[in-house]
């Protein structure tokens, strides 16, 4: 039964499809938290990437504005974000479970507002999917990686991006050095406030983006609390890929098999339930370092204050 | 004296600041907000019915927000309210309906105490052992407990030993005797509130009258400072988070004793994370934690009449909430602030 499931493409198609919007928010989350502030807000920049995509989209007729549009208003909000916690060094944890629910409510509320309480129109232009040429023909690969959305093939383009930025570049190494010693760094010269700024920004865009990739790429149209608590796996995932961005794309892999399986497996004798359990618990596992320690950026959550 | 209207304060104003700014959108989307404001608090408090459901829906905030507000004292933010209310709304539903032949204080009494040891050990030994001994963070492990109690709650109702054949996911019903009786009838109000105004009075005497709380407290203040005077810092940490867990189990417990009578599968209660907000606002003192959590619950239970009498979607009122919490964020700081200025200005004038 196990055996058959794991052999069947579309397992591992599914979980591909599945990781992708966790792995946008995880890497989101790690920009962030390599420049030393904690953001819990993942999820509501989700949402709010979600619905402006679908917003945009539908007032442009075009999906690619639309994901444009998104991203811009999940910078905005994460500038104030970057300003509450960042300048008047508000607790980090608290504000961004103040940016959750908030975006919720003003999701909804703009839902209903807006496009009434019949839900978003149905002519939304929607993200295609690709089909890679050479790729899709291949047995077995061909399904799986072939012919995804093509926001999935964005994710891994940015995953590897952002492994190059954060660690192979001079920009990449001051957001980081921020998040490890922000005195360092200001004797150094470096601006801390403008780099943790950067950090939560980018990771804003990219949290954003993994809503659109739910709202536009996997359906085209938004739902109330659409982001189900993947904002809170992608934290999960970003601390079990101990804040790096290839960890990270792992982890939601792994979160993006469990939930695969669980889909797959649903009336078979294992209980879905207990395999989606799974991920948590190794989280939780790799947090104690019982699996591999995870150890977070050393100044991560702790507000700068250049006068100390 | 001063102390307590400092502390009501910066809620009053974040509130009003919130209900305004929930007015300029009322007025930008072409509603009345007078209407609108006018429907959600009649709603919540206009008649019997709607006063009764009001507190009802406050009492698991009430509960669960003190679990918060307590760990809060000690330094911890337990963020899985959530997850400790699944576990104790399973324990209790299951004495409810599977333990026979007692009377009805034995067998609501069992039901709450081992509702709350489930829940109280669901938050202690795992985030709380690992908090004390290898320093993992609360915030991320209290929370991967939640799912996982969520998880075991689905796997119990779906598939498991608490499923009732039906069309629905769902327990079988607690017995007449594990029910807790209603204070005003036909409406949700049960003496499930008197359970939660002792509550707040044993979280009060607790933090404030005993040497237990006095510790727990100074662990939160400053760990370090706590461990040279003596105070064995980890059983403190993970004492905090059971008594935060017993106190969510408690909540659950309530609510399926008084209300639900039995556990239906859903994804969220969202009690647990509003008990966060409820903390927050109330400044983690228990009294204040009465106060904020009428005030949500007439935000959602209001928020509907909202909707129906003025078309103002109900959704607004978490706006409202985010904006709350924002405000009571930034505020402190504010306050921090002007003592750091303080200092200066005297550092400055000592050298002068």
């Amino acid at each position: 039964m196990l055996w058959d499931a794991l052999t069947r493409p579309d397992l591992w198609a599914a979980t591909l499809a599945m990781a992708t919007p966790i792995a946008l928010p995880a890497l989101g989350g790690t920009f962030s938290e390599r420049s030393g502030v904690v953001n819990i807000a993942m999820e509501g920049i989700m949402l709010i990437g979600a619905f402006f995509g679908v917003l945009f989209s539908y007032y442009t007729h075009n999906a690619w504005l639309g994901l444009l549009g998104a991203i811009l208003m999940g910078a905005l909000i994460s500038t104030l974000f970057a300003y509450v916690t960042v300048n008047l060094g508000a607790d980090q944890v608290i504000v961004g479970m103040g940016v959750n629910i908030f975006a919720a409510g003003l999701t909804a509320f703009m839902l209903n507002e807006i496009f009434g309480y019949g839900g978003t129109p149905r002519e939304t232009p929607a993200l295609p999917n690709l089909t890679i040429p050479g790729i899709s023909d291949i047995p077995f690969v061909g399904p799986i990686l072939g012919s995804q959305n093509v926001v999935v093939y964005l994710m891994l383009m940015l995953v590897i991006t952002s492994h190059y930025f954060l660690f192979h570049t001079n920009l990449g190494l001051r957001i980081r050095s921020v998040g490890e010693n922000p005195q360092a760094a200001d004797t150094a010269g470096l601006n801390v406030l403008r780099l943790r700024y950067l950090g939560v920004i980018i990771g804003g865009m990219l949290s954003s983006l993994g809503g659109v990739y739910l709202a536009l790429g996997l359906l085209n149209s938004f739902e109330v609390n659409m982001s189900g608590g993947r904002g809170y796996i992608a934290l999960a995932a970003m601390i079990f890929g101990k804040w790096t961005p290839f960890g990270s794309l792992g982890a939601a892999l792994l979160f993006g098999f469990a939930m695969a399986l669980s889909i797959v497996l649903q009336g078979g004798g294992v209980p879905s339930n207990i395999i989606q359990m799974l991920p948590y618990a190794l989280t939780i596992l790799a947090l104690t370092g019982l699996v591999g320690r995870s150890t977070p950026p050393a100044a991560d959550g702790i507000p700068y204050d250049p006068n100390k | 004296m001063q102390k307590t209207i400092e502390g009501l304060v910066t809620p009053f104003v974040a509130i009003v600041i919130a209900v305004l700014i929930g007015a300029v959108v009322m007025l930008m989307t072409g509603h009345n907000p007078l209407t609108a404001y006018g429907a959600l608090f009649s709603g919540a408090f206009g008649s019997t019915v709607n006063l009764s459901n009001t507190m009802a829906n406050a009492i698991p905030l009430i509960l669960s927000g003190l679990g918060v507000a307590i760990a809060f004292k000690a330094g911890l933010f337990n963020i899985g309210a959530e997850g400790q209310y699944w576990i104790g709304s399973m324990a209790a539903v299951w004495i409810g309906y599977s333990v026979h032949g007692l009377p009805p204080i034995l067998h609501i009494s069992l039901s709450i105490i081992v509702a709350m040891l489930a829940a109280g050990l669901w938050a202690g030994i795992v985030p709380g052992l690992a908090k004390a001994f290898v320093g993992a963070h609360e915030v991320i492990t209290t929370m991967m407990m939640s799912y996982i109690a969520i998880f075991l709650s689905h796997y119990m109702l779906e598939n498991g030993p608490m499923m009732q054949t039906g069309f629905t996911p769902q327990s079988p019903v607690i017995l007449p005797s594990a029910t807790l009786g209603k204070i005003v009838e036909r409406t949700q109000l049960s003496w499930g509130l008197a359970i939660a105004v002792v509550a707040c009075i044993i979280v009060y005497w607790l933090l404030y009258k005993t040497t237990l709380g006095y510790r727990l407290r100074a662990v939160g203040l400053n760990s370090r400072a706590a461990n040279y005077a003596g105070i064995n810092v980890p059983f403190h940490l993970v004492l905090a988070l059971f008594i935060s867990g017993m106190l969510a189990g408690l909540a659950g417990a309530v609510q399926m004793l008084g209300v639900q009578h039995r556990l239906y599968d859903s994804f969220s209660s969202g009690y647990g994370f509003t008990a966060i907000v409820v903390a927050l606002l109330a400044n983690n003192n228990p009294f204040g934690v009465i106060l904020a959590s009428i005030f949500f619950a007439a935000l959602s239970t209001g928020g509907q009449s909202m909707q129906l009498v003025s078309g103002v979607p109900a959704h607004l009122t978490a706006v409202i909430s985010g904006i709350i919490i924002f405000l009571v964020a930034t505020k402190d700081i504010v306050q921090i602030q002007k003592r750091w200025r303080k200092r200066q200005t005297l550092a400055s004038g000592k050298e002068a």
